[in-house]
């Protein structure tokens, strides 16, 4: 389809702005720039066109079944959107005075506090805007712990091997050093490299529980204890907290801090890559080293406050406020049983879906899984060179979004597959049938795998090409 | 009330019987108990209409301003209807990242268009995808620039404070040094910068227009930070970049800017946009996501995300920035805003903004006791004395439905945008006219 820069024309547009009403001033000569940026020239119709064009050509939640390992891809509530689209919201300057913007800080108040319950943390900023970003702000939250201790020997993070690429990442960003421990085949923490592991350069740990593979790690009582032993604080990666929202808590499992995609488990919705936000909670002895501002409640007044050992912004503002406006509107609605009803149904699907496909496909997670589980499809890629990414691009013909490819790291040839609550029994049958037809289709006839997609808008793209040969805008 | 979920509870028991279970306990089984929450305290959960009620309870609890003349990092412009009606598209709020391009194109071109349009507005090579917001921009910006023999980063005091505070953050953590230059004459200090960046610094990082609205001389810090052997990052408002030298014909290495003046609501600070571009040169350095463009299997345009090898996921703990999935609905809404301005229409705004800023400048420094702080070209910002207490005179304005300047040391930080018709601005003087010479 073409461009939005292959449907202007010259002198083509709409009116927006009324004529201006005061004397025009130009800029002096020497600062203009000497070549206009070449926007595209289209009427209104044209290019609310090209959009729907384009949204055709997307597949979200509303579109169909997705099964997206770790993403956690639930139904997104209207009513959330249209509560975050209020004027009231909408329309105001975040450095206002606090008594015009109680509304807002009050958002931000009672977002705290139900994160806080849930989480079983003190306190939470809400500056990060997505889950790398939490993890950021905390392990800086720790490092600062450890700095004000005046302990600068502690340089280390640990990190399971089956952890998202983020984590590692996140530890050179704060300035540490990733040791990374080997995980049981199960992908569960092996306690005796973990013992092994710790010492007096122990900063802290990250870990998602459940982890990677959908699996609750049953030790992780004794986990954060040979962290806590060692001197090191332990850091909860929020990604799969769908899983045991509501059923079970972070800070009551020893973690520290703990960041939360409220765009997976909150349901505010994922926007095709963002906005999202990453709310960053803590004990009451990280709190006094969080970003600031904070909102304190002083006599039924709200107020800004910064913590007095904060380790400083690490964004403009007070974060993605909008996005905290849906997860509040999500909570408000959930509620006291809403929350574990929607984590034990999404358990509930996972087993129930593993379950009905486990005859037809390897699972390599075990069993019984939390909210997700992996399948591998290591034999079918070595008996008929069909592999994760064929069988893939496959279910992309029956209408359905593939899982998670080749995560965790360490399970060949990897699916991940995440059914969420919102989906009903009637689905879960109906993507059973598709699994198991498409394990026939590769059994019987691998070049159709393949080839496949074969019903999308585009075929398999060429990815090396891109990489190779960069061409990263249009030029005429 | 209900979590969304479909499944009766009929169904939720057959479906636990098929797998072997007789309650949603087993499921848990797995849990010490110890750590088993027994109940929540939370409220019970609470139908659609009551949640309406609350929040738009909530909602009424703030007071949105009729005339806003407050910019400093978020501006009022005028969102055409278009933009939120194009991105209220349904497949688009609820599609995540485009990993698998096949039924991801719309969002992946919707990427690339953005990409070609940021490139256009800053004259730069290449554009990344986004980042969260205009000072986490800047904080990725200037760690691009740093290398092992150069590890200190020099900035501008006339940046926007955030931006100032959130590279400190970014910098602390890697240990990379950062030398704050104060302004003078609400501007970067030229000598000052000179000074700060001797023969260590990484990069010199500057904003265009300043904080206080004065529209520096780009070209200039530049060849300064060039002639020291460091890199010139360059913080950019985005609308201003329809009149002003873009940051290539200044000579920058990277842009950088806040991109919620293009069509993203003040939403009491986010969420907002970041975004990059940097040379042919410096592409390998950028962060976060960049889409592409490629053939398919039938020899059709197909579009993907690209140069991976950058990235968290591949390169976990070597990757130089552990952004992944942060803003593209922000990103696209910037893109339809821009198509919606068109070049004619993005210049007119921009006119617009300066041509008012001038007149209501001139207006207020018609008052007694308010003069211009610094008489210089300045865009769409710019600095008052306040003969009286500027808070004040703000709740003054506040009573006419009017949000004033910001309060900074020097007096106020006045912002006017193309929002505001020649009645608003001689409605907000005449108050401040009635405050001041009483």
């Amino acid at each position: 389809m073409k461009l939005i820069f292959e449907r202007s024309y010259k002198g083509r547009g709409s009116a927006h702005l009324p004529k201006c009403d005061v004397p025009v001033c130009q800029l002096p000569e020497s600062m203009m720039r000497s070549e206009k940026p070449a926007l595209p020239e289209v009427s209104e119709i044209e290019l609310v066109r090209h959009y729907t064009e384009l949204e055709k050509q997307t597949f979200g939640v509303n579109d169909g079944f997705y099964p997206l390992g770790s993403c956690t891809m639930k139904y997104n509530p209207r009513i959330n959107e249209e509560m975050a689209a209020l004027p009231g919201f909408t329309n105001i300057h975040p450095l206002q005075n606090t008594d015009t913007v109680q509304g807002c800080m009050e958002v931000l108040y009672k977002a705290e506090e139900y994160l806080n319950e849930i989480t079983g943390m003190d306190r939470f900023t809400m500056q990060p805007s997505a889950g790398a970003h939490g993890e950021f702000a905390g392990l800086l939250l720790i490092r600062a712990w450890h700095l004000h201790k005046g302990n600068t020997k502690r340089t280390k993070i640990i990190v399971p091997d089956s952890a998202h690429g983020t984590n590692p990442a996140t530890v050179s960003m704060a300035g540490y050093e990733t040791v990374n421990v080997p995980s049981t085949k199960d992908g569960l923490v092996d306690l005796d490299a973990l013992r092994e592991a710790v010492g007096e350069n122990t900063a802290g740990l990250m870990l998602t529980n459940p982890n990677t593979f959908g699996l609750f790690d049953p030790n992780i009582g004794e986990i954060t204890k040979i962290i806590h032993d060692a001197g090191g604080l332990c850091y909860y990666d929020g990604a799969n907290l769908n899983a045991v929202m509501g059923q079970a808590r972070p800070g009551d499992m020893g973690f520290d801090c703990v960041h939360l995609n409220v765009h997976k488990t909150f349901s505010t919705p994922h926007g095709g890559g963002g906005p999202g936000a990453g709310p960053v909670g803590c004990k009451a002895f990280l709190a006094p080293f969080l970003p600031g501002p904070v909102v304190e409640k002083e006599d039924g007044v709200f107020k800004f406050k910064t913590p007095e050992l904060s380790f400083g912004r690490v964004r403009g503002f007070h974060g993605n406020f909008l996005v905290i406006v849906k997860t509040l509107s999500y909570i408000l609605s959930l509620g006291r049983e809403g929350i574990p009803e929607a984590s034990a149904n999404a358990v509930l699907n996972a087993n129930y879906l593993l379950n009905r496909i486990s005859d037809d496909y390897d699972i390599a997670s075990g069993p019984h899984c939390m909210h997700e589980f992996v399948i591998t499809l290591e034999r079918l890629q070595k008996e008929t060179g069909v592999s994760a990414l064929d069988v893939a691009k496959r279910l992309i013909d029956y209408g359905m979004h593939p899982p998670t490819m080749y995560f965790p790291l360490n399970v060949k040839e990897a699916l991940m597959v995440e059914p969420v609550e919102t989906e009903s029994l009637e689905t879960l049958d109906e993507a059973a049938e598709i699994f198991k037809q498409v394990m026939k289709e590769a059994r019987e006839n691998p070049e159709l795998l393949h080839g496949a997609p074969h019903n999308a808008p585009i075929g398999r793209p060429d990815e090396v090409n891109a990489a190779r040969n960069p061409v990263l805008k249009y030029t005429p | 009330m209900g979590g969304y979920v479909p499944n009766t509870k009929a169904q939720q028991q057959q479906m636990l019987k098929a797998i072997g279970h007789s309650s949603f306990d087993d499921l848990y089984q797995v849990i010490p108990e110890s750590m088993r929450v027994k109940s929540l305290n939370l409220e019970p959960g609470k139908s659609e209409l009551e949640v309406r009620r609350i929040m738009e309870g909530l909602a009424a609890e703030n007071k949105p301003f009729k005339s806003i003349f407050r910019g400093a990092g978020s501006y009022d412009h005028y969102i055409p209807s278009v933009v939120k009606s194009v991105t209220s598209k349904e497949s688009f709020l609820t599609a995540y990242t485009p990993y698998q391009a096949e039924i991801s194109q719309g969002v992946l071109q919707s990427i690339f268009e953005y990409q070609t349009m940021i490139c256009e507005l800053t004259g730069m090579d290449v554009s990344n995808a986004s980042v969260y917001d205009g000072p986490v921009a800047a904080a990725e910006a200037v760690l691009m620039c740093e290398t092992r023999k150069r590890s200190r980063v020099v900035l501008s005091g006339a940046l926007h404070p955030h931006v100032i505070e959130v590279v400190k953050t970014y910098c602390d953590a890697r240990s990379v040094d950062v030398t704050v230059v104060p302004p003078k004459g609400g501007k970067t200090d030229i000598k000052g910068v000179k000074t700060a960046l001797k023969d260590d610094a990484a990069c010199l990082c500057f904003q265009q227009p300043g904080y206080y609205g004065i529209i520096e001389d780009a070209e200039a810090l530049c060849v300064l930070a060039h002639e020291a052997g460091a890199k010139a990052v360059m913080s950019v408002n985005p609308i201003a970049m329809a009149l002003l030298k873009s940051p290539a014909e200044c000579g920058a290495d990277v842009a950088v800017g806040e991109g919620q003046p293009l069509g993203i609501a003040m939403g009491f600070g986010g969420p907002y946009l970041g975004f990059m571009a940097t040379t042919q040169r410096m592409m390998r350095q950028l962060p976060g996501r960049i889409v592409g463009k490629t053939t398919d299997s039938r020899g059709g345009r197909a579009f993907v995300l690209t140069l991976q090898a950058r990235e968290q996921h591949i390169r976990r703990e070597k990757a130089s920035s552990n952004i992944c999935s942060n803003q593209a609905l922000c990103a696209m809404t910037a893109s339809v805003y821009l198509a919606a301005m068109g070049p004619g229409g993005l210049e007119a705004c921009a006119t617009q903004c300066h041509s008012k800023a001038v007149y209501a400048m001139e207006q207020l420094t018609s008052i007694k006791g308010v003069s211009l702080c610094y008489d210089e070209p300045f865009f769409h910002e710019f600095v008052t004395t306040c003969p009286v207490d500027p808070e004040m005179l703000n709740r003054r304005l506040e009573e006419e439905g009017i949000l004033g300047g910001l309060p900074v040391d020097e007096g106020l930080l006045w912002c006017v945008t193309e929002k505001q018709s020649k009645e608003d601005i001689d409605r907000m003087v005449a108050v401040v006219r009635e405050v001041c010479e009483l």
